[in-house]
């Protein structure tokens, strides 16, 4: 018998054209998605060696990053925004290759219409030139973010080069408690092992509470995957990720999805196959988290005090940890909980899919949002907005002050109009508290869509168990 | 040295060199002791809407290197004019976050050529090493000596063979570091990953084929 696989080594193996002494592996690309921010230097040195693209059926384009969420069917009013989406727009059409653009019913956040359209599926290779496509892997595939150079190699040859990196695996065990969904447990995990502590690896994520989780939460947990320094995280696929493809638009149909299925139910880590890292938690463990600093590893349970430097594990890391403090505003050692916030941030490529929206309407159907609090809710795609408006989410929305907008990555990144001015505080559901990720100044607490909900209601950091 | 155009027994691969070639550097440093530099604070998003890969070095580090009127802030190290060179050397974790590769393309065009740091994340450093930007990776206690060196004396120069693969102050210690063959080869030949790559295409195409049969776990 051949020696026990984990599911990473299976489709890795299964992708390596050419394996070769002292090189990198040449490893298929099954799906690549692009937009406007990290692809026009890619297509540019296609130009310049005057070669087309490989195979254009692997590649689907969508704007995203650049775009406004407010009168998308108005020309771009930034210059240089409105030109990127152009470029994106001509060079889609000179070499051939789909795009979804604004005012398309698939438009919207790439790492959102991908799964949504059946793109995305059990068992490929997917890159795209955004470090949150390990969103994907939710599907039992092997999915990571490249640069700009690397868009290009796929683009060219439906290869890159690529070193296999090492296996963990990052089990929950157990039930969840009230209150705490995906968000929560990515953040606990990331709080546990810091910013940096799965770098080298690819993660894949099991034990029963992971099972137990919808396709939407899972992409969410993925998503989050590079926050601690992974390229990648995967989840074996099984009858849920099955369910959540049957009938999407490009996955395969009828018999043909039937027999794919039955391919697809292989796609498991083999009794006994060998990781490089194993990590266990308890789901009882874990809380409602927030972020208190400047990387996604900064967070605590909702209820706890920020740490002190003197409780901090790595002595090397207070030098951070003070200028991070500081630009958030905030003592060390303090509370979170009641602290005032001005801006509830509900979207991105971490939780703007219906189900995120539909826990935020869960939590503010028949109230008012603060009224000091600016509240958006910004959907990950045209199909989630569309979906929003059928179930009447849009109606709880507007009755709370929430404002409903077009698709896009929005105040997730400080590029496009949507930005939180400096020196606010905005509770965001999305997965970056970087400084100035929202823009210049800006502060940052990340939480889940449950958390962020209950915030906008109260206008402060606010334990969401207590409304629930 | 490994050089790819004789490893095994296969065909020479032919690769054209379209990037700046890479074999020793000595220079002053730039000190940046912070950890966990994310590429948000290399290049913020909004400088991100270029179509071409120049001119990001005017805005590397921005919001760190200006304030909100655009005036230099004179705390910032690269604001200081005591502190110059073509090496810059951080705190572990340098580069994590967004996969940008204009993170890079701004290092380069500011004028860096290495980084060095105890601990980088992995798409910064792949992105580094497509662009003819050496990422050093050093040991913590050896970082903190650079520091060290270079607060006390910010002309002293360091010494980065990529050759040798070593990196050395100028009261002789060094520490080596690791980088693998090929990327070591196409840095000092400026070679290009995508002219290897293209030299394997009707092996890709034949993939390509056979991975869309419908027993295939892939299209």
């Amino acid at each position: 018998m051949s020696k026990p696989k984990t599911l990473f080594d299976k489709i890795w193996d299964a992708h390596v054209v050419k394996q070769k002494d002292g090189y990198p592996d040449v490893l298929f690309i099954d799906r690549h998605f692009i937009h406007e921010v990290t692809s026009p230097q890619a297509f540019d040195g296609l130009r310049k060696r005057n070669i087309p693209v490989f195979n254009t059926k692997r590649t689907t384009a969508t704007a995203d990053h650049n775009v406004p969420t407010k009168d998308q069917h108005l020309p771009i009013r930034e210059a240089l925004s409105r030109h990127q989406v152009e470029t994106l727009r001509k060079n889609c059409a000179e070499f051939g290759i789909e795009l979804y653009d604004l005012g398309h019913p698939f438009q919207g956040i790439v790492h959102i219409i991908g799964p949504e359209l059946g793109l995305t599926l059990p068992g490929m290779t997917i890159v795209c030139g955004d470090s949150h496509t390990s969103t994907h892997g939710a599907f039992g595939n092997i999915a990571f973010g490249i640069g700009t150079s690397e868009v290009e190699q796929v683009l060219a040859t439906q290869c890159v080069l690529q070193y296999k990196p090492k296996t963990m695996r990052i089990e929950v065990n157990g039930k969840l408690g009230k209150g705490v969904v995906a968000k929560d447990i990515i953040l606990y995990i990331i709080s546990k092992i810091s910013a940096s502590g799965a770098t080298g690896y690819f993660v894949e994520y099991a034990g029963s509470a992971i099972e137990n989780l919808s396709m939407e939460a899972r992409m969410t947990i993925c998503n989050m995957s590079i926050e601690m320094g992974a390229r990648g995280g995967l989840i074996a696929p099984d009858s849920t990720t099955f369910n959540y493809i049957r009938g999407r638009k490009f996955a395969p149909q009828a018999e043909a999805f039937e027999q794919h299925v039955e391919q697809w139910m292989e796609l498991k880590t083999d009794a006994g196959a060998v990781y490089d890292k194993v990590l266990t938690y308890d789901a009882a463990d874990i809380a409602p988290m927030i972020t208190y600093g400047t990387n996604p590893g900064m967070g605590i349970r909702v209820t706890d005090r920020i740490p002190t430097e003197n409780e901090l594990k790595e002595i090397s890391e207070k030098n951070s940890f003070s200028k991070s403090l500081e630009y958030m505003g905030l003592e060390p050692g303090s509370q979170l909980l009641g602290k005032t916030v001005d801006y509830v941030f509900i979207g991105s490529c971490t939780n703007a899919r219906i189900e995120d929206l539909r826990l935020v309407a869960s939590i503010v159907k028949g109230k008012k949002k603060s009224p000091h609090v600016e509240v958006w809710v910004v959907p990950g795609s045209k199909q989630v907005e569309e979906q929003a408006r059928k179930e009447g989410l849009d109606k709880i929305f507007e009755a709370a002050g929430f404002e409903l907008r077009g698709p896009g990555c929005s105040a997730c990144l400080g590029m496009n109009e949507d930005k939180i001015p400096a020196g606010k505080y905005c509770i965001s559901t999305s997965n970056r508290n970087f400084e100035g990720r929202q823009g210049p100044k800006s502060r940052t607490f990340l939480a889940s869509p449950l958390s962020a909900a209950a915030a906008a209601i109260t206008g402060k950091v606010t334990d969401v168990r207590e409304l629930l | 040295m490994n050089n790819p155009r004789t490893t095994n027994n296969d065909e020479p691969i032919t690769i054209r060199m379209s990037k700046e070639k890479f074999l020793t550097l000595q220079s002053t440093a730039v000190p940046l002791a912070v950890e966990n530099i994310d590429t948000d604070q290399i290049i913020p998003a909004r400088f991100l809407k270029a179509t071409t890969r120049e001119g990001f070095g005017e805005n590397l580090f921005r919001d760190w290197r200006y304030d909100g009127d655009g005036k230099p802030k004179v705390d910032f190290v690269l604001n200081n004019p005591t502190f110059t060179g073509k090496i810059l050397v951080a705190g572990k974790n340098f580069g994590c976050g967004s996969s940008r590769e204009h993170a890079a393309w701004a290092l380069y065009d500011y004028g860096f050529r290495v980084v060095i740091s105890s601990f980088f994340a992995d798409i910064f450093k792949n992105n580094a090493l497509n662009n003819a930007l050496l990422p050093v990776q050093v040991s913590d206690a050896f970082l903190k000596n650079i520091f060290t060196a270079i607060e006390k004396y910010p002309s002293a120069i360091i010494e980065v063979s990529l050759e040798n693969q070593f990196v050395k102050l100028p009261d002789g210690t060094k520490e080596s570091f690791e980088i693998n063959p090929y990327k070591k080869a196409c840095m000092i030949n400026g070679y290009d990953d995508i002219d290897y790559l293209l030299s394997l295409q009707e092996e890709i195409k034949e993939f390509d084929f056979k991975s869309r049969e419908p027993q295939a776990t892939s299209y």
